[in-house]
């Protein structure tokens, strides 16, 4: 058994007068890929080692006051594989504990989880892989995905641009492949909302921007044609931070750099969420960043599909987040539903720049018969996933 | 404002005798003010400086002072009404959001938000008398006229917590929707309503054996279900209507609480948060956070008659006779 559970009769009897709660132990596993990190010209903004597991850990506390009150108890078993460690046998090692494990690790390595025939019953939350084919063509119907896709970010920044009237864009992308995919993602984003991408540029710079940006920028965006908004195309966070304010003619910059489309942002403050900020940094000592919320997200969509279901396995826990019935409160404002076609969170887009919150994705005006939610990222008609039709 | 209030006091001070109208006390959650409405000309009358980040709002029952969540300040403010002045400060627990007053008028119920807890506070001798556990981000709080029961709900959690006020115990808890924050008993005590802000719905409750009685959802063409938000809600002593406010749907829904069912719908300012009743009933005052004034509802013709600009993001409101 992946899991324990225990019906005490005696004591639902006795507490007869309100619900029936059985007594549950859930095991939920953590398992991380540490990932190289590429070089990058400014050591400003160091990535921290516990993203991801803070927000699970700020979650499984969450879930854990609710279970005090319901006889249910949450476990955490992590494994966090180094670089070159053996990330399959770490992955065995929990499914063999437990359905539902919660990951942070790039595309290839999530996939091959999934494939295992260990995995074939269990939940895999996707926290930190954002590639869009990953809820597309690549789906698995044992991946549920708490980060948004890139597509959904980039969605958020199309529609900012067109309720902005900003409707000529030029991108800047840099050499690394999520690079090229933000870059991708844009231009796709762009046909969608009918936003003109004027140029394309690949940053091929290799000076120090810390010592010449003011003179190498000019430059290198001299020759763009007449556009409305610089789009910054930098995952690695590498030049991005250069380019505000050091561009050929004055313009607003946007992507991974300036207004930014996230999962979430210290600056989020609205519809309650400065209460998950303050719970985070008293956890973390830090502010929360996306992949935390990912992982927070997915550890609280598991407490709350055993709260409400009084059950621990596997089935009756995806068969409950794919109904109607689940939702989450994830402090965005609305609602949180996974898409029951490619196993994606629907969830809003804060676009914000480093010291607030600009706007917030779906913005009024973007319609959809279903809810204006999936006018962000791959909708279910142009969806290539099949796993989930079964 | 400040002038009128300073000439008010002075007037107050020099033992003149005015007659003023009663009020409305609103507490603006982003000025750390009190707006003062005076109900008859329904104006401002008096803007009144108080700690940070104010939040729930209410009235001793003889009304000689009022109680206040500074949430920021950590503590609870008790006012005198005449002057403004804060008179004292109760010990509250942390981040004090929201609180009931027992019908004994001697114990404050208050939930702690950031710390998970509810405090209950003598005000005669400003001691904590018990503290208990309740679910992630406690807010919602209600008290059964015969105060033998009080109820917090957590928004995290998703319940109603059950507490005996004899013991301070817990005895039950249960699940509602998604972000609980507001629970009223009926005025017979037999029923306890809690509103789901994020599931965008009413529980009813009975009181005897804590069971779901009913669920209330609402509707309003033109507007995604996902933003009808129900937060404060008030209702009539009459037992004819319960007011609720849908939070950004920008509405008040009117709901019959014998049928359960939605009577109309009552356009408000944005953000529509809590309300407060005149003496009389006859008015409904709506805070509306984000518009930053409060809508006056007829309620027999259950009209919107004027709205009144208030401070930064009202947030409560309660009712003070005066004569």
């Amino acid at each position: 058994m992946f899991v324990r559970v225990i019906a005490n009769y005696l004591v639902i009897l006795w507490f007869c007068c309100s619900a029936a709660y059985a007594d549950i132990a859930v095991t939920i596993g953590y398992l991380e890929q540490v990932e190289p990190q590429p070089p990058v010209l400014s050591n400003l903004d160091p990535i921290p080692e516990n993203e991801g597991l803070a927000g699970v850990e700020v979650g499984l506390k969450d879930n854990a006051t609710t279970g005090r009150f319901l006889k249910q108890t949450y476990a955490l078993e992590t494994r966090v594989v180094e670089e070159g460690g053996d990330f399959e046998s770490a992955a065995r090692e929990l499914l063999a504990v437990t359905p539902f494990l919660i990951v942070k690790a790039p595309e290839n390595q999530l996939l091959r989880v999934a494939d295992l025939p260990e995995a074939a019953g269990a939940i895999l939350f996707n926290t930190s892989a954002e590639e869009t084919g990953l809820r597309d063509a690549a789906c698995r119907s044992n991946i549920l995905h708490t980060l948004p896709s890139r597509a959904m970010r980039t969605d958020a920044l199309a529609q900012f641009g067109v309720r902005k009237k900003w409707t000529d864009w030029v991108v800047i992308a840099g050499p690394y492949p999520a690079d090229q995919a933000f870059a991708d993602a844009i231009e796709k984003s762009a046909r969608k909302f009918g936003i003109r991408i004027r140029e394309r540029k690949a940053w091929d710079v290799s000076a120090d921007m810390r010592r010449s940006a003011f003179q190498e920028l000019p430059l290198f965006t001299q020759d763009f044609p007449e556009h409305d908004l610089v789009v910054v195309a930098d995952e690695t966070d590498d030049f991005g931070r250069y380019v505000p304010y050091n561009s050929w003619v004055p313009r607003p910059v946007g992507g991974t750099e300036g207004i930014v489309p996230v999962a979430w942002d210290r600056t989020v403050e609205q519809w309650g969420a400065a209460q998950l900020q303050s719970r985070f940094e008293k956890t973390a000592g830090r502010s929360m960043r996306p992949v935390d919320y990912a992982a927070w997200a997915a550890m609280r969509a598991i407490g709350e599909a055993v709260t409400r279901t009084n059950q621990a396995d596997a089935g009756a826990v995806r068969d409950y987040l794919l109904s109607g019935k689940f939702e989450l409160a994830g402090f965005k404002g609305r609602p949180l539903t996974f898409r029951t076609w490619n196993g994606q969170l629907r969830q809003p887009i804060p676009l914000v720049h480093p010291r607030a919150l600009v706007a917030q994705a779906p913005l009024e005006g973007f319609l959809h018969q279903r809810t204006e939610l999936d006018t962000l990222g791959i909708d279910e008609a142009e969806s290539a996933c099949t796993a989930f039709r079964e | 404002m400040r002038i009128l209030w300073q000439i008010t006091g002075l007037a107050i001070g020099m033992g003149l005798s005015i007659a003023t109208a009663d009020e409305i006390w609103v507490s603006n959650e982003k000025d750390d003010t009190i707006s003062v409405i005076d109900i008859d000309t329904l104006e401002v009358t008096r803007t009144i400086d108080v700690g940070e980040r104010p939040r729930g709002i209410t009235f001793a029952i003889d009304h000689s002072v009022l109680y206040l969540c500074a949430s920021d300040s950590d503590t609870v403010q008790v006012i005198d009404p005449e002057t403004g002045k804060i008179l004292h400060e109760l010990p509250s627990g942390e981040d004090p959001e929201q609180f009931v007053l027992h019908p004994d008028g001697k114990h404050l119920y208050i939930a702690n938000e950031d710390d998970a807890i509810t405090t209950v506070v003598d005000t005669d001798t400003r001691k904590v008398i018990a503290q208990i556990d309740v679910g992630i981000e406690p807010e919602g709080m209600a008290v059964s006229p015969d105060g033998k029961i009080a109820i917090t709900t957590s928004e995290t959690t998703n319940m109603a917590h059950w507490i005996d006020t004899g013991t301070q115990e817990l005895f039950a808890n249960t699940i509602v929707d998604q972000r609980p924050r507001h629970a009223e008993f009926t005025h017979d005590g037999s029923e306890l309503w809690v509103s789901s802000e994020i599931g965008g719905t009413i529980t009813v409750f009975d009181r005897e054996n804590q069971q779901e009685k009913a669920k209330i959802e609402f509707e309003i063409q033109g507007i995604h279900p996902d933003r009808v938000q129900p937060v404060g809600f008030e209702m009539t002593r009459d037992g004819q209507h319960v007011f609720v406010a849908l939070g950004p749907a920008n509405h008040i829904a009117v709901v019959d609480p014998k049928t359960y069912e939605v009577t109309d719908y009552i356009l408000v300012g944005r953000r529509v948060w809590h309300m407060a009743f005149n003496g009389d009933e006859s008015l409904l005052f709506t805070t509306n956070g984000v518009s930053g004034d409060v809508t006056v509802i007829d309620v027999e013709s259950l009209e919107p008659i004027k709205s009144i600009k208030v401070g930064r993001f009202p947030w409560g409101a309660a009712y003070r006779p005066t004569n």
